[in-house]
């Protein structure tokens, strides 16, 4: 159980590595200002695997570039705490932070093709990513690219360092954006959708060479997606997104298992699920769309399509503690938690 | 009208041998290259069900979809419908019989236009009913796929990519066809759309006795709507059967692999390891013998001379299978 | 409660509303369209009123008040405001007349051109292959000739006139409107709406009239704009040069010839034409300039 060990490690008395408080995104657009992110809260232990997970619109890119300070410029950002690892990334400067950001944070991107120079060749760039950062020799850096380029599966390695980005397809650009991404030995990588462009055949390669790098660095990750199907087979923790607000956090176990959010039962029940929904039966959509995140929402964001709000969810719901380090935004998560009411308690029985 | 056309032919479309290949490059320095985007490719689709196609990208099965809709002349076979050959047919009978709903709502809807106009076009161009009568009849289409009268008046910009998506579902049913080619309908949009979308189609489907040709490459999706499954590897049909007999009993090593890098949100299985080759082939260059013996787990040494053929699984269980069940696979080894 | 609305109204409110009302609110926001459309706007205005601003008539000579200094000299005088010219005609009224000119064969050439080069480009785009060979053939031969040296020789052989500066000019600027045209149909082609309406089995002229024009009818409004400045300073270049148009009309071009022999000791004749043009087309470009900031991709998501 992976997930139970590095959740033992987390309850050593060191702080997490990452720990968000109330960060808020607001970008001024035509009509307004579009609350992005609207108060989060979440935090990421050394090592661990934290997906977030939501719909598109929901925040969670834009909570990724807070992170490692790539928002647009006229993006106001508040946060009661941002802190990754003692350093407090609201005023640190802009040198500082340029430091941080690929040694100590990288990034790994939906599509590789705009994050690779496609100018230079891939040795070039791997060992520049780690020359800009450490004083080692041109053979060191070349040493280390090409154990990366090793270790994430590319054959043939040495003969690739002289490529360009172009000459590779998407798999194997997504692994050389891996192997980048690690040169440093960050603390933490942010992968956005890392595997949404890619077929389901090199998806399914791509996450479990992330997931054995993961254990065997020690990286924590925190890995943005709107599949499902990929937080559950990769997370230790999942936090969910709606509206820009995290609306639930749990140990993937636990959110499968016994979800507490209306809105993370309704994924998962309008998922079509092999042995779960019937073939040829209609689904469980959620009806309706996601409110409008330029004008100030009230009470909780998801009442307009919930089935169960009543008069108390005109009110801000707080995060409540449903169970040990299962925290959900609904007025009603402990009725919801009970596990007789779970759909999806009745199948992994 | 055509929904009530004579079912005398058992299926609705039949792909006899279709095989389209383009040519790449090709300048005055350059040698051309061939791409065979679609070889060889034969398949019948049962009346009133729902055929999934499934393959990664570049196997060829948008080629397929544009080849269907007459937008690209194929190289080389027939396509019928309703037991009619349609190639070189006129391209507005054709639009009678079969018609598309594409992936990205946000692309398939032109920008310039309101909504009404956009899915009055099919009347429009063929010249059914007067305009007041098309009006009337985009409202009706409008009011089925569960959008709001007053959207007639919208422009494209103006809705979410859920409501898109039913316009252009709206646009593709409101001559009433046969066949709709359904591209990736649903891999633009977010899952709790998705199911909104997908509910809609079954809906419809039932509703003007539909036959779906559904594109996707999500397996869940796909187990979910079809009736029967045709799985695509390098512009070939690799295996081809009942939705039981793939994903129960899947017999090909690629169809394998596919099922089994579907992650499905079952926490704890974590990702399986399917021992595929890292690289896909170029397609300019496709391999000797089966097309996916570089990346084939249990690849023998005759698997990179002879080139399988697709051939009928010989039913285990003594029930007579009907040609309507009949399962199809292409390997040495199945 | 904002959130509580139909969730219909709470996705429209997220969406852009509509492109007019955005188009209005940019155009105040973006300085140089505003001013640009100002200038263009007034000078239209004086083209088409000119027979009712102009204090005289623009052909009368009058020999006896032959080169009278505009009001700001001494010896200026309220009656010619800008002054007279070797003939003694009023050079306000010349160029108020000279605007309906300038404009006019800006405008006309953009037309012309652009139903040249569009057709041409969207044809290429379209269809590719052998059209887009053939007319990638003909822009590459076009942009292989100078057009002021064509047009002077065509001029010199037809002999010049208004009407065989529009028409020479309308037959060569049509390079960009091709390109551009070309590029952004090639885009389209495979629009999943073009698939769409070639699917139904719409005819051809109907996909390129109401499916790709439309919607590439930003990119060339710009590049009219910019062609409406180009042609404007090729007939004053033309008619400067005595090919284009013919006096006695009060062409731009044509009162800088004619006054290029007083320029060192009564500049204004140059200078006042000179400035007229350079507003003008400084105000055409302004205008180009704001268009495609807005029809750039960067600028609709603001």
């Amino acid at each position: 159980m992976s997930n139970l060990s590095s959740a033992e490690r987390s309850t050593a008395p060191a702080s997490p590595l990452l720990s968000v408080k109330q960060l808020r995104v607001d970008l001024p657009v035509a009509k307004g200002t579009l609350h992005a992110v609207r108060g989060i809260d979440f935090h990421v232990e050394r090592g661990e695997m934290l997906c977030l997970v939501g719909e598109s619109g929901c925040g969670k890119s834009m909570t990724s570039l807070a992170l490692m300070g790539l928002l647009p410029r006229k993006a106001q950002i508040n946060a009661d705490c941002l802190n990754f690892d003692g350093v407090d990334l609201l005023t640190v400067s802009e040198r500082e932070r340029s430091n941080l950001r690929g040694s100590r944070m990288a990034m790994i991107f939906q599509e590789p093709m705009t994050a690779l120079n496609p100018a230079y060749t891939l040795g070039n760039q791997l060992c520049e990513a780690l020359r800009r950062h450490q004083r080692v020799s041109r053979k060191a850096a070349h040493d280390r690219a090409l154990y990366l380029l090793k270790r994430v599966g590319i054959s043939a390695a040495e003969e690739r360092m002289r490529q360009y980005p172009h000459q590779l397809s998407g798999g194997l650009r997504q692994r050389v954006m891996i192997a980048m991404a690690l040169m440093c030995e960050p603390d933490l990588i942010i992968a956005d959708e890392p595997t949404t462009a890619l077929d389901v055949t090199i998806q399914a390669q791509i996450l479990h060479l992330l997931r054995d790098l993961q254990q065997e660095f020690g990286t924590a990750v925190i890995f943005i997606t709107h599949d499902l199907g990929v937080v559950a087979r990769i997370a230790d923790r999942v936090a969910v997104m709606y509206a820009g607000e995290v609306i639930e956090t749990a140990s993937a176990q636990a959110l499968f298992h016994a979800p507490s959010h209306p809105y993370t039962q309704g994924l998962l029940r309008c998922i079509p699920t092999p042995g779960k929904t019937l073939p040829g039966s209609r689904l469980q959509a959620i009806p309706g769309v996601v409110p409008s995140l330029i004008d100030k929402v009230e009470g909780c964001a998801f009442c307009n399509r919930c089935d169960q709000a009543d008069q108390l969810c005109h009110t801000t719901p707080p995060l409540q503690t449903v169970a040990g380090g299962h925290l959900s935004r609904c007025h009603f998560a402990h009725l919801l938690a009970n596990p007789a009411t779970i759909h999806a308690q009745e199948v992994t029985l | 009208m055509s929904s009530a056309a004579t079912p005398r032919d058992p299926y609705a479309l039949e792909l006899c041998a279709l095989s389209k290949t383009f040519k790449l490059g090709g300048s005055m320095l350059h040698k051309s290259r061939t791409l065979k985007a679609v070889n060889n490719v034969s398949l019948r689709v049962p009346r009133g069900q729902v055929m999934g196609l499934v393959g990664e990208s570049g196997c060829g099965k948008s080629t397929l979809a544009k080849i269907l809709l007459g937008l690209t002349p194929p190289s080389a076979g027939d396509v019928l419908i309703n037991g009619k050959a349609i190639i070189n047919a006129n391209q507005k009978a054709l639009a009678r019989h079969i018609q598309p709903i594409f992936q990205d709502p946000y692309s398939s809807l032109n920008p310039r236009q309101r909504i009404a106009q956009i899915v009055g076009l099919p009347l429009r161009i063929h010249a059914i009913g007067t305009p007041k009568e098309q009006a009337v009849k985009v409202e009706e289409m409008l009011d089925m796929v569960g959008l709001p009268k007053r959207a007639a008046q919208q422009y494209p910009g103006q809705m979410s990519g859920g409501q898109r998506q039913r316009v252009a579902i709206a646009r593709a049913l409101i001559m009433r066809p046969d066949l709709v080619i359904c591209d990736e309908p649903t891999s633009a949009l977010d899952v709790s759309v998705q199911a909104q979308i997908l509910n809609l189609l079954l809906d419809l489907k039932d509703e003007f006795g539909l036959t779906y040709l559904f594109i996707s490459h999500d397996l869940a999706v796909v187990e979910h709507l079809a009736d029967r499954l045709a799985v695509m590897y390098l512009g070939q049909i690799v295996e081809e059967g009942t939705r039981e007999q793939i994903f129960t009993a899947p017999r090909h090593p690629y169809t394998q692999a596919l099922l089994a890098s579907a992650l499905t949100p079952e926490p704890g299985l974590g990702v399986p390891d399917i021992g595929l080759g890292a690289g896909q082939p170029d397609p300019t260059q496709p391999p000797s013998g089966c097309a996916f013996h570089p990346r084939c787990p249990v690849a023998q040494p005759t698997c990179s001379q002879q080139e399988p053929k697709l051939s009928a699984i010989p039913q285990a269980s003594g029930s007579a299978a009907s040609q309507g069940n009949q399962a199809r696979v292409a390997c040495h080894f199945a | 409660m904002a959130n509580i609305l139909s969730p219909q109204v709470a996705a429209e409110q997220h969406l852009v509303t509509n492109w007019q009302s955005r188009l209005f609110r940019s155009t105040l926001n973006n300085r140089s369209l505003a001013l640009g459309l100002m200038i263009i706007t007034s000078l239209g205005i004086i083209a088409l009123l000119a027979p009712w601003l102009a204090p005289h008539d623009p052909y009368l000579q009058n020999t006896a008040n032959r080169m009278v200094p505009p009001f700001w000299h001494e010896t200026g005088s309220w009656t010619h405001p800008l002054g007279t010219d070797r003939l003694g005609r009023d050079y306000l009224s010349r160029l108020i007349y000279g605007t309906r000119i300038s404009l006019f064969i800006g405008i006309v050439v953009a037309l012309i051109s652009g139903l040249i080069g569009t057709t041409l480009g969207v044809l290429a785009g379209y269809f590719g292959g052998r059209v887009d060979a053939v007319v990638s053939y003909l822009l590459t031969t076009r942009l292989a000739m100078p057009v002021v040296l064509v047009a002077l020789a065509m001029a010199s052989l037809i002999g010049g006139s208004m009407l065989t500066v529009t028409l020479l000019l309308g037959l060569l600027l049509w390079d960009r409107f091709a390109v551009v045209a070309r590029s952004a149909t090639l885009q389209l082609r495979d629009a999943e709406y073009v698939q769409a309406a070639r699917a139904l089995g719409c005819p051809l002229p109907y996909i390129l009239l109401r499916e790709v024009l439309p919607n590439i009818a930003g990119a060339l409004i710009v590049v009219a704009t910019l062609e409406v400045a180009n042609a404007i300073l090729l007939e004053a270049t033309l008619s400067f040069l005595g090919m284009g148009v013919q006096p006695p009309l009060p062409s731009w071009g044509l009162m800088i010839a004619e006054g290029k022999a007083y320029m060192f000791f009564q500049p204004w004749v140059i200078t006042i034409p000179g400035s007229a043009l350079f507003v003008l087309v400084l105000a055409i470009n302004l205008l180009g300039d704001g268009l495609r900031d807005l029809s750039a991709p960067g600028g609709r998501n603001e």
